[in-house]
């Protein structure tokens, strides 16, 4: 299944398919369909269609010189480069590029940890390191500091980075693109550039003051188009000694309004980490009464069958690092501003364990309340024990999901976002009759980034139609989600790229002056658009035409 | 002359015997680097007995099969290839970067020499 760039003549491309060849070695440029086969989305919506998202070449650079090479090259015959990483980007559209035919750049041989430092606190990596990569440099250099990881561990700390990934620890490391410290980018001409202090040569604090002087470009980088990462720099928490945990419940639907209030105050005096929210009227859905109520939102019903069912309607998982007896007082502390806040509120012990926590502790289900959390992520210890979701599991034995796909909407940060949201959601499932489950009045946020709340857009597909008609019409379906979503105001804060021109459209401010804006940088910087064309939406001037092409 | 041949044959066996046993330890290092994280033993996320992949295979073979990767005795470098490459179920494929081909052979000698060691 050859296929050329776009534009690209036989023997233009095979002219710079040598002149990779030359630049990363003859091992490390892959043409056959057997190798480029590994290049392309698992979960792909559109698999085998003739508008698959796939690569016509990969190219393995080793070096940041072997990266200008390649960028060079393609400048020269007009070639799109689609650069990858480490990890496997599950829901977000795998290794596809967003215009078939680009050249996979592809980053998982330079995997170098450069500085890991526990004293000052922060590490400078290149794109291939992997968040398990680094969690074992840590172990077998027995150093004091944590990663902060997503669920799945293979991931690249700079390629998670990239697409604005969380963690599950502390609110400042949890964000994993606002944990960075400065920057190297091969520039779309080839040149290497570094941000902050990393432009001062003689520099000694290229990780510690990520500002340097003047604009900082560094946001364009993410979801962006403008240049290959090929060095970055994140913060790292210290390793505390002690965590503990304890559950919070509150009785009525509205006392999540001033529970969420409390929980901010604790996480932005940072006195807390990741605060893990969910309903214990979960368990009522199998009821009949209830689950009418839940689903149509009848509030004073479901606060009535909670009191009777002896249940609470909210819950909150909180945990906290520091020493034993500042872990205590936190926890302490944490009752004393929800009791004020929330008269008839609750609260559990929870565990108090010195870290590092061992395997046992770690895998343990027998703490003082059943809990939700999942205690590797929360103590930085990176793994891909969360794929049982998408894969063979006792309920799910003959079948895997082929259609996970990940869209999480923003939402305001306050109890009465979350109660009007949850109602939006199931409002715009019924609209466009795809009824399940959820949306539901149950449904609670996620606290990934520490200012904001995103809420999974967890609706029902038609699961099990996985024929090419059923996913391109699940995809359209998808597609008028975001649109209801952005007429609610609701924006979501990362897709795969069949759906990044959606996403891309909710963002229209001032006759998406935005997007404009990013354009006309592009093309002033990439006047061949070579660098990831159509990446979160930024179509170049040569190939913005295709700007939507997806939806046909 | 007889003698000297032998002694040929012995540094000769012996020097395959080293580079297996480098292979079988390379194969080890990528295996947990790689595959273990899903396919080795050890209590998978939220309370699961069990990593992801090793469950799955677990409830494909219903203990036809052992679960778990590293006591497999049919697990060549041509299966170990096909698996990697084109990928399973919700396992993805994994690229020439990730898994060259000499570290295929490398997994298939350490998994050769585990699976020998778990029939022992």
């Amino acid at each position: 299944m050859a296929i050329l760039p776009p534009g690209v003549s036989a023997e233009s491309f095979a002219s710079a398919i040598r002149e990779f060849q030359d630049a990363v070695g003859r091992d490390w440029v892959f043409t056959s369909d057997d190798d480029l086969y590994s290049y392309r989305d698992h979960f792909s919506y559109i698999k085998d269609q003739p508008n698959e998202l796939i690569p016509s070449a990969a190219v393995g650079p080793d070096t940041t010189e072997q990266v200008q090479a390649v960028v060079r090259t393609a400048n020269k015959y007009k070639i799109p480069l689609y650069a990858i990483s480490t990890g496997k980007n599950f829901a977000y559209g795998g290794p596809s590029p967003n215009v078939r035919g680009s050249v996979t750049v592809d980053l998982k041989r330079m995997n170098r940890i450069l500085v890991c430092d526990d004293k000052r606190h922060f590490a400078l990596v290149e794109p291939g390191v992997s968040y398990i990569d680094l969690y074992r440099h840590i172990q077998q250099n027995k150093l004091n500091v944590w990663v902060d990881t997503p669920d799945p561990g293979w991931g690249s700390l700079i390629g998670n980075a990239m697409d604005h990934g969380i963690g599950y620890t502390m609110g400042f490391y949890r964000d994993h693109f606002g944990a960075h410290t400065g920057m190297e980018v091969v520039l779309p001409n080839g040149e290497v550039m570094r941000t902050g202090m990393g432009a001062m040569p003689a520099s000694q604090s290229w990780q510690e003051y990520r500002h340097g002087y003047g604009p900082d470009p560094c946001g364009l980088f993410g979801q962006g188009n403008f240049g290959i990462v090929t060095k970055m720099g994140f913060r790292l928490m210290p390793a505390p000694e002690h965590w503990r945990n304890g559950l919070v419940t509150v009785p009525k639907r509205e006392d999540l309004i001033p529970l969420i209030e409390a929980v901010n105050y604790l996480c932005d005096l940072s006195m807390c980490g990741e605060p893990w929210y969910g309903s214990p009227l979960m368990g009522l859905m199998g009821n009949t009464e209830f689950r009418d109520a839940a689903m149509s939102f009848n509030e004073s019903a479901m606060d009535r069958l909670a009191a009777s069912a002896k249940l609470h309607s909210w819950q909150v998982e909180l945990q906290f690092y520091g020493s034993e007896r500042t872990t205590l007082a936190n926890w302490e502390y944490a009752k004393e501003i929800v009791a004020r806040k929330v008269p008839g509120a609750r609260f559990t012990d929870g565990e108090s364990l010195k870290t590092p926590l061992t395997r046992e502790q770690i895998a343990s289900t027998t703490g003082p309340y059943p809990t939700n959390m999942r205690r590797n992520i929360t103590q930085g210890v990176p793994g891909l024990g969360i794929w049982y979701m998408t894969g063979r599991t006792e309920n799910n034995p003959n079948a895997w999901n082929e259609t996970h796909i990940g869209l999480f909407s923003l939402i305001g940060r306050s109890g009465e976002a979350v109660l009007k949201a949850q109602k939006d959601f199931a409002d715009v499932a019924r609209k466009l009759e795809m009824p399940s489950l959820f949306p539901n009045a149950l449904q609670t946020p996620v606290n990934w980034y520490q200012f904001a709340f995103l809420m999974g857009n967890g609706f029902g597909l038609g699961r099990g139609d996985n024929s090419p008609a059923g996913k391109l019409a699940a995809t359209a379906k998808l597609r008028e989600v975001l649109r209801e979503n952005a007429a609610l105001g609701y924006g979501d804060y990362r897709a795969p790229p069949i759906l990044q021109d959606d996403v891309a459209d909710q963002y229209s401010f001032n006759d998406f002056v935005l997007r404009r804006f990013t354009e006309q940088l592009k093309d002033a910087i990439d006047p061949n658009g070579i660098i990831s064309p159509g990446r979160a939406g930024i179509w170049p001037a040569p190939f913005r035409s295709m700007r939507g092409g997806m939806r046909s | 002359m007889k003698l000297a041949m032998t002694a040929l044959l012995l540094c000769a066996s012996s020097g395959v015997a080293l580079a297996q046993d480098a292979a079988v330890e390379r194969g080890k290092a990528k295996f947990d680097h790689t595959c273990a994280p899903c396919h080795g033993d050890g209590p998978g996320d939220d309370g699961r007995a069990m990593l992801p992949g090793t469950d799955a295979l677990r409830i494909k073979y219903q203990g036809a099969l052992p679960a778990l990767l590293e006591k497999r005795t049919d697990l060549n470098a041509d299966v170990i290839r096909t698996f990697v490459r084109r990928g399973t179920w919700s396992m993805p494929p994994f690229r020439p970067t990730e898994l060259t081909e000499r570290e295929i052979q490398d997994i298939a000698a350490y998994l050769r020499q585990s699976s020998g060691a778990a029939a022992r």
